[in-house]
């Protein structure tokens, strides 16, 4: 993803590195055979990338153009009925409302904790490493098990109202109503994700020289200072690298969805992809259900281009 | 100079100050990061009337194991332990031989359409495996793959995940110096031999990233299993967990718990045997900007 350029390294020193092969002119020279050997090497991957994303993706363009007919149990085409129905499906709006949300909620909480942990664990005293390791720990956790202690603890007499209570709170049923379940949702990723960005943060962070800070500090810039005008414009490319990767993880957030809530209650937290996925397995609208899974394709496409784009304009440094 | 003492001491009380509401902060940052786990271990030791005490107590006066056992009784949990963990390894060990060949060739060998067959590796990264799941499908339908562990083990180990890990090979490759290789190859090395010989054993920090980040992606598969597998004794751990209801479709808590806590406590504790692999990986998986 962070690919912009593909330059070769190899290529125009390759030419003349084997000044004997075209004299000898033998069909297998030793630029050829190491052709060949560059193309095996690749054809693994290639066939894996063919069979199981290109064709696929394909099939779900084909997919959308048609429908399954329950009772002759074949595919038939409706042309671009399945797109009309986008505009038409009274469940739609909600479920991309739901989608911004929860996108929106976890870039920002993730991103601003997983800053704030590693400006707070950038640097040195005793107990770092701890509470690294610590903040770091949940990311090992399966998605799944992380996600049902989360449930068990939200539940009504659960252990999170249960602490509430000692405290005099009355706590509310998480789950049980939209704007509480999606809290919970957005919380419980981040708390279980943070630590990845935290991580990359902390790396980018010590790639700062501490000339910089010094240089500021005996010029007079205070702490927040020196944080927004020299860190945060040279760490800018982590940043924007790491809130694309998690916008695009989190329209892909599927077992967390249908673990604590299964999209509900109602609608509430029923996104794009735990949507594709009642539409084309509950409920065997595999034409519909494609259509929407190309719509959250766009999706992911758009936001890359944006990155791409955003990349080459503002961002301030790169190396 | 009795003023700069004042000042130094003021400033060193200052100092410790600070880190001391810095560690407060940190400490009361880390609740929801390990009560969870915590909580998770000790109610699965709690008779099932406890679970739901009010108020809580983190930990019973007598404990039992009875939900471990229900675990295994309950569910062939034992052999879908064994299949998670045997798919994992299958895959994480496949995506190391595909990526590092693959990763290899695109940043050292030069051939022909090199950058645009790269790109076309790279829409892999791009494509949600929500959106190729349904012809997915369809294809292992038409293959009568279905219910089997091969969907799992083939597009784990040679789509998404295993494109993430020919992208880091591929970055670490090319920032490898060429001398070595140069002097491999006027000793009469072939490109195969070069490449296991003296470019792998140098890749051994980027190929235990990818280690690292394969198996995570396999071990959490939850939408795949959903989708292809139908009979418990094939099922996978993530899977697995969310089937402990009783016949009401009420959920078992303390066995789920029980069952979630054998999950868990192996990985973390890898994890804190290995936690340097697992962020220096992490960090230098060119993942960053």
């Amino acid at each position: 993803m962070t690919v912009t350029t593909v330059e070769t390294r190899e290529a125009p020193a390759g030419a003349s590195r084997h000044p004997a092969a075209p004299s000898r002119r033998r069909f297998w020279s030793a630029s050829r055979r190491d052709q060949l050997a560059g193309y095996l090497f690749i054809t693994p991957q290639l066939i894996g990338v063919v069979l199981f994303v290109l064709v696929p993706v394909g099939l779900a363009v084909w997919y959308s153009l048609n429908d399954w007919n329950i009772f002759s149990g074949r595919l038939e085409v409706v042309g671009g009925d399945n797109y009309a129905d986008l505009l038409t499906d009274p469940q739609l709006p909600s479920v991309l409302l739901a989608t911004v949300v929860f996108s929106g909620g976890i870039v920002v909480l993730n991103i601003a904790l997983g800053l704030g942990l590693a400006v707070m664990l950038n640097r040195r005293f005793r107990g770092v490493t701890f509470f690294r390791t610590l903040f770091f720990s949940p990311v090992v956790v399966s998605v799944v098990a992380w996600t049902l202690v989360w449930g068990f603890l939200l539940q009504d007499n659960g252990g999170i109202n249960g602490a509430l209570s000692v405290i005099g709170i009355d706590g509310p049923n998480w789950l049980q109503s939209g704007d509480t379940a999606m809290i919970a949702v957005i919380v419980s990723q981040v708390v279980r994700s943070v630590g990845i960005n935290m991580v990359l943060f902390l790396s980018a962070l010590q790639g700062v020289p501490s000339e910089l800070h010094e240089a500021a500090r005996i010029d007079g810039a205070g702490s927040a200072a020196i944080f927004f005008r020299i860190t945060l414009p040279l760490i800018s490319p982590t940043v924007l690298l790491t809130a694309i990767i998690t916008i695009v993880g989190a329209l892909q957030a599927f077992a967390q969805i249908a673990v604590l809530t299964g999209g509900g209650p109602g609608l509430s937290t029923t996104v794009l992809v735990y949507y594709v996925f009642q539409q084309a397995f509950e409920f065997n609208n595999i034409g519909y259900g494609s259509t929407l899974a190309l719509m959250l394709l766009t999706f992911v496409m758009l936001l890359t281009l944006l990155q791409w784009q955003l990349r080459k304009k503002w961002v301030f440094y790169e190396d | 100079m009795k003023t700069d003492l004042v000042s130094h001491r003021q400033r060193r009380a200052g100092h410790v100050l600070r880190r001391v509401i810095l560690i407060v902060a940190l400490s009361v940052l880390a609740i929801p990061f390990v009560v969870p786990t915590v909580w998770m271990i000790a109610s699965s030791l709690k008779p099932l009337n406890e679970i739901f005490q009010s108020p809580p107590t983190i930990f019973t006066d007598s404990p039992t194991l009875a939900a471990y056992a229900e675990a295994f009784t309950f569910q062939p949990f034992a052999r879908q332990y064994f299949n998670s963990v045997y798919i994992a390894v299958v895959v994480t060990l496949v995506t190391m031989l595909v990526a590092s060949l693959a990763g290899y060739a695109f940043a050292r060998i030069p051939f022909r359409g090199r950058n645009v067959l790269f790109f076309v590796v790279l829409i892999g990264l791009l494509v949600p495996s929500e959106v190729t799941i349904v012809p997915l499908f369809q294809m292992f339908t038409q293959a009568g793959l279905v219910n089997t562990h091969w969907p799992l083990i083939l597009v784990t180990a040679l789509a998404a995940p295993c494109v993430l890990a020919t992208f880091v090979m591929r970055q670490f490759f090319i920032a490898l110096p060429g001398e070595l290789e140069e002097a491999a190859r006027l000793d009469g090395l072939g490109r195969v031999g070069i490449w296991w010989r003296i470019s792998m054993p140098l890749a051994k920090p980027a190929l235990s990233a990818v280690a690292i980040l394969t198996f995570l992606a396999s071990w959490n598969l939850y939408l795949e299993p959903t989708v292809y597998l139908t009979s418990p004794e094939l099922f996978t751990l993530p899977q697995a967990l969310t089937r402990y209801a009783d016949a009401y479709g009420g959920e078992m808590w303390n066995t789920q718990l029980a069952a979630a806590t054998m999950t868990v406590v192996p990985m973390l504790i890898v994890f804190i045997i290995a936690q340097k692999q697992f962020v220096e990986g992490l960090a230098h998986s060119g993942l960053k900007g």
